[in-house]
Order: C-alpha cells, then sequence, then structure tokens
C-alpha cells in the first residue's frame, strides 16, 4: 500500500543501497536511511516489523532504481532524473540494500532509540517514528493541559477514546504507547498499574 | 673434427638450406688441417663442409651436436672465425674424416668474409632449432643416448657394458647442461646489445657496489635517470609493476629483484631526487613525479566522473587514457577524499559523485 508515499531523492541513487565506505559519507547515508524507515513505517501506520519483511519490503528494495549512464539531474522537486545523452539503451536492474547493511541501519535507529529489538535473535522489531519519551511528554502534555493530573486511564481510552481524537498519539499501538508510559513512569510522573480488563496508568 | 661424417651433401626431404658461404677454413681446437678451401652450407639440420677443388670430399655435422657457438672478430692477417664447440660423438656414428680427436670444438674460418651473416642465421637456426619439427630420414637422426630398457649385465663383460653406459649417461646429463646454457650465451650477446642501446654500459650491481644501503642508494639515483621522461609521458605517475618491467628491460642482464626495486625506492625521497614512491590503501605502490599532485587529479577525475553520472574504473581509465589499476587507485583517492561515492552491485563498482554531501 504504497500510497502517496513520497521516496526521497535518495532512493533513486543507486549509491544508496551501498554502504559506503568512507565515514562521513556514511554518516549521511544512514541519517538518510533511518529518516526514510520512520516515515514509510508512520505513513504505513506499521509499528513492528520482522528482518525478513523488512528484506522483502519496498523499503529496502528498488525494483525500479535506474543504473545506466547519462547525465545525473537533481531536479528542484526534488527528484533524481537521469538523462541520456546517447541511447545507449537502459538497464533496469534492482537496488537491493543487503541485509548486512539493513542490520547495521536497523542498529543505528536502535542507538537512536526509535528501535527497539524484541526477541532475543533480533528476527522482529519495534519501530517508533517517535521516541517513548517524544510521545510519553505528548501524553503528559495533554493530560496537563485538561487538568487530568492523579485521573486514571485505561491504555485504550488513551489512544482510542474520543477525547484524544485530535491528539497526535490516538491511534498509537499499544507496545509503543507502553513504552512511552514506562518512560513517564521513569520520570515519576505516572504509573502503570493493572485495572479491572488489562492495563493503565495513573498520571501525577 | 671426430664429430664430422661423410655425406653426399644432398639435401634431405624437409632439409631447407639456409645459407651458404665459400671460402671456408675448417681447424680442430687450435690446429690447422688439409680442409682448408671449401664451401660452408647451412641447412635447418646440419652444418655442411665441402671441398671447393674436391666436391666428393664432403662432411657434416648435425646442428643438434652443437653445444654453442662464439665469434672471433678478424685480426691482422687473420680472417674472422666461427668456433664451435660440440658435443661428444656418439658412439655409433658413421664414418668420418676423423676417427678421434682430443678437441671438443672446431673453428670455422671465412677467407672470404661472410661470418656475419652466417653466425647470425647459424644463431638463429640454433635457437628455432627446426630439425626437432622436421624429421629427416633415420641416418641423420641423433643417438640421444643409451636405448630405453634393461642393460642385462652377466659377468666381467657386463659390468664393463654398465660402466659404459654410466659414463654416456653423465656425458649426456653435462651436454644437456650445456644446451641450457649455449640458448642462454646467445640471448646474453643480444642483451648486451640491448643495454648499451639505452646508455646503459654498466649496470649498478651486487658485485660493484654490495648489497646494503650504498647499492639501493646508487640503483635510486639509476632509477631517477631511468625512469624521468617515462613518467612524463605517463602523466607523472606509475605503477611499481610497470617500473620493474621497464627498469629490468632496460638493464637487459644483471635484472633487478622486485625487493631490491622496492628498497630503492624507499629511498627516493630522502634522496631528494624527483621522483617518490607512494603507496595507496589498497596497498598499490606508485612511483610519482614530485611535480605530480594526485589530489589535485582527482579534482578533474569528479568532474570526469559528474559529466558522464557514473563510470566504473574501466570507462574511467578509458576516458582519461590511464591503466585500469592507476585509474582505480584515483577514483578511491576520490571516494577517500568525498568527492565521491560508490554503487556495488551485480553489475560491478561503479562511482557516482558523492551526492550525499552535496544535497543536504
Amino acid at each position: 500500500m504504497a500510497m502517496s508515499f513520497e521516496w526521497p531523492w535518495q532512493y533513486r541513487f543507486p549509491p544508496f543501497f551501498t554502504l559506503q565506505p568512507n565515514v562521513d559519507t556514511r554518516q549521511k547515508q544512514l541519517a538518510a536511511w533511518c529518516s526514510l524507515v520512520l516515515s514509510f513505517c508512520r505513513l504505513h501506520k506499521q509499528s513492528s516489523m520482522t528482518v525478513m519483511e523488512a528484506q522483502e519490503s519496498p523499503l529496502f528494495n528498488n525494483v525500479k532504481l535506474q543504473r545506466s549512464k547519462g547525465h545525473l539531474f537533481l531536479l528542484p522537486d526534488s527528484s533524481l532524473k537521469y538523462l541520456w545523452r546517447k541511447a545507449e539503451g537502459r538497464q533496469q536492474t534492482e537496488g537491493k540494500l543487503p541485509v548486512e547493511s539493513i542490520q547495521i541501519v536497523l542498529e543505528e535507529l536502535r542507538k537512536k532509540g526509535n528501535l527497539e529489538w524484541l526477541d532475543k535473535s533480533k528476527s522482529s522489531f519495534l519501530i517508533m517514528w517517535r521516541r517513548p519519551e517524544e510521545w510519553g511528554k505528548l501524553i503528559y502534555q495533554w493530560v496537563s493541559r485538561s487538568g487530568q493530573n492523579n485521573s486514571v486511564f485505561t491504555l485504550y481510552e488513551l489512544t482510542n477514546g474520543e477525547d484524544t481524537e485530535d491528539e497526535e498519539f490516538h491511534g498509537l499501538d499499544e507496545a509503543t504507547l507502553l513504552r512511552a508510559l514506562q518512560a513517564l513512569q521513569q520520570e515519576h510522573k505516572a504509573e502503570i498499574i493493572t485495572v479491572s480488563d488489562g492495563r493503565g496508568v495513573k498520571f501525577f | 673434427m671426430d664429430r664430422f661424417v661423410w655425406t653426399s651433401g644432398l639435401l634431405e626431404i624437409n632439409e631447407t638450406l639456409v645459407i651458404q658461404q665459400r671460402g671456408v677454413r675448417i681447424y680442430d681446437g687450435e690446429e690447422k688441417i688439409k680442409f682448408d678451401a671449401g664451401t660452408l652450407l647451412l641447412s635447418t639440420h646440419r652444418l655442411i663442409w665441402r671441398d671447393q677443388k674436391n666436391h666428393e670430399c664432403c662432411m657434416a655435422i648435425l646442428l643438434s651436436q652443437i653445444v654453442f657457438i662464439e665469434e672471433q672478430a678478424a685480426g691482422i692477417g687473420k680472417s674472422a672465425k666461427i668456433v664451435v664447440h660440440l658435443h661428444p660423438a656418439p658412439p655409433n656414428k658413421e664414418p668420418g674424416p676423423f676417427q678421434s680427436s682430443k678437441n671438443s670444438y672446431i673453428k670455422l674460418s671465412f677467407k672470404e668474409h661472410g661470418q656475419i651473416e652466417f653466425y647470425r642465421r647459424l644463431s638463429e637456426e640454433m635457437t628455432q632449432r627446426r630439425w626437432e619439427n622436421m624429421p629427416v630420414s633415420q641416418s641423420l637422426q641423433t643417438n640421444r643416448g643409451p636405448q630405453p630398457g634393461r642393460i642385462r649385465a652377466v659377468g666381467i663383460v657386463g659390468i664393463e657394458r654398465k660402466l659404459e653406459e654410466k659414463r654416456k649417461e653423465t656425458d649426456k646429463n653435462i651436454s644437456e647442461a650445456f644446451e641450457d646454457l649455449s640458448k642462454l650465451m646467445i640471448k646474453t650477446i643480444r642483451f648486451k646489445s640491448y643495454l648499451l642501446s639505452m646508455g646503459i654500459a654498466n649496470p649498478v650491481t651486487r658485485e660493484t657496489y654490495g648489497s646494503g644501503t650504498q647499492y639501493h642508494m646508487q640503483l635510486a639515483k639509476q632509477l631517477a635517470g631511468i625512469l624521468q621522461v617515462p613518467l612524463e609521458e605517463r602523466g607523472g605517475i606509475m605503477s611499481l609493476t610497470e617500473v620493474y618491467c621497464l627498469v629490468n628491460r632496460a638493464r637487459g642482464m644483471e635484472l633487478l629483484s622486485p625487493e631490491d626495486l622496492v628498497n630503492a625506492c624507499k629511498m627516493l625521497e630522502a634522496l631528494k631526487l624527483p621522483l617518490r614512491l607512494r603507496v595507496f590503501d589498497s596497498g598499490v605502490m606508485v612511483i610519482e613525479l614530485q611535480s605530480h599532485k594526485e589530489e589535485e587529479m582527482v579534482a578533474s577525475a569528479l568532474e570526469t566522473v559528474s559529466e558522464k553520472g557514473s563510470l566504473t574504473s574501466e570507462e574511467f581509465a578509458k576516458l582519461v587514457g590511464m591503466s585500469v589499476l592507476l585509474a582505480k587507485e584515483r577514483l578511491l583517492l576520490a571516494e577517500k577524499m568525498g568527492h565521491l561515492c560508490r554503487d556495488d552491485s551485480v553489475e560491478g563498482l561503479r562511482f557516482y559523485p558523492n551526492l550525499f554531501m552535496t544535497q543536504s
């Protein structure tokens, strides 16, 4: 379901799919990858993924990548275009980030706090386009704004209740929500509790 | 002189005449013998001498019996000569003018000149050994030593036979060793002229300077002399392998070992010579003119790559007129400096302008 997802210019740049040996270049490359993964997952509302899925996903596979020679132009709309000087015949081949490089991108995301491994064998992960601390902050801001400190909520109420419809965290997946609340818990701004049919949270 | 056999002088089928010369005298070792005026014929298989006065007096030796040949220049009152060193005669040799001789060489004296050309053609035949590919009749074939198969040794006669076989075997081994030497000698003489043509009359050798740093220092100085022009012709940079080939070709004999070359090159900069050794990250070693600035070449490389969108090492090499090895090093250097980035796929390694850095 690609919908109207706008691929960044790097996605059409063949070197994007080769881990760059130059350290400074690699830093930029990885930053671009992290950004792409987060925006992709955000649009597709994908909060978790397996490494297998990632390998097969268009995220790490540009099946329409063009490698032929020609003038390389970066147009004002940030799309990358090749213009052919001579009709040397297009070579359309895949741009596929190798799994070792995918692992490196995922590790970068983990270091930044946007990714958490869901199992010891690192086969599936939670992907959070906003870090749990950031979500926590947003939730707590809403709680304070609406004067609901010292209130208790079920997790469901927070993400699916009428009151939160206009909030960014509305519709947030449970796994991410939990981590957001755990972050608040660390700051003593909330406490996760057990309620009748599941879990809830009390804000301070 | 006991190697010669009587012959009709007629050439066999597959045997071709190469050159002939009148007025040739034969010496047995250093001794003058009665064969003082004849026509010397060189064929693909044999050296034939026919008496000018008595055509029925005709003898030959097989080229395969020659170990090596030497030239002897003419002097006052002396004609130019060719000295022909020979293998021992095979035991079942056909009859010839001499049954035995204490000399293992003969001399051919060219009283009516023609020695230079004859020597040249004879050398050629010795190198090409065409007689090996063009078999002629059995009577002309060399006996290549003891026949395969066991020698039956019975009684004293048997022991004597065995000793004889052993002696022949040893002889054969020595002759074969000399055969290789003869080929080397011919090449040596050719290389000597290369040397002089390159202006290197006395190559720096370990004998002259020993094998320590002194040697390498002298070598470094000589290298600077040899390489200046070739470097200029090649855009100021050459791989060490190219240098190795070029230098050894110039030296001819007394070839440089790779270790000696590298050690000499390491001293270039220290000795303030106009060239230097450079080692790239990949381990590839090059010699650069001091005036050459590879980092500046990178800027022009970036331009070339940008113009074409992307390039492989081979494509770049072709465009710029460099060896692929050096082209790749330049692109890798450009990548290291952050001007290029790479696309490594099943299609090969391509370099692109580093848009990661320029488009932010």
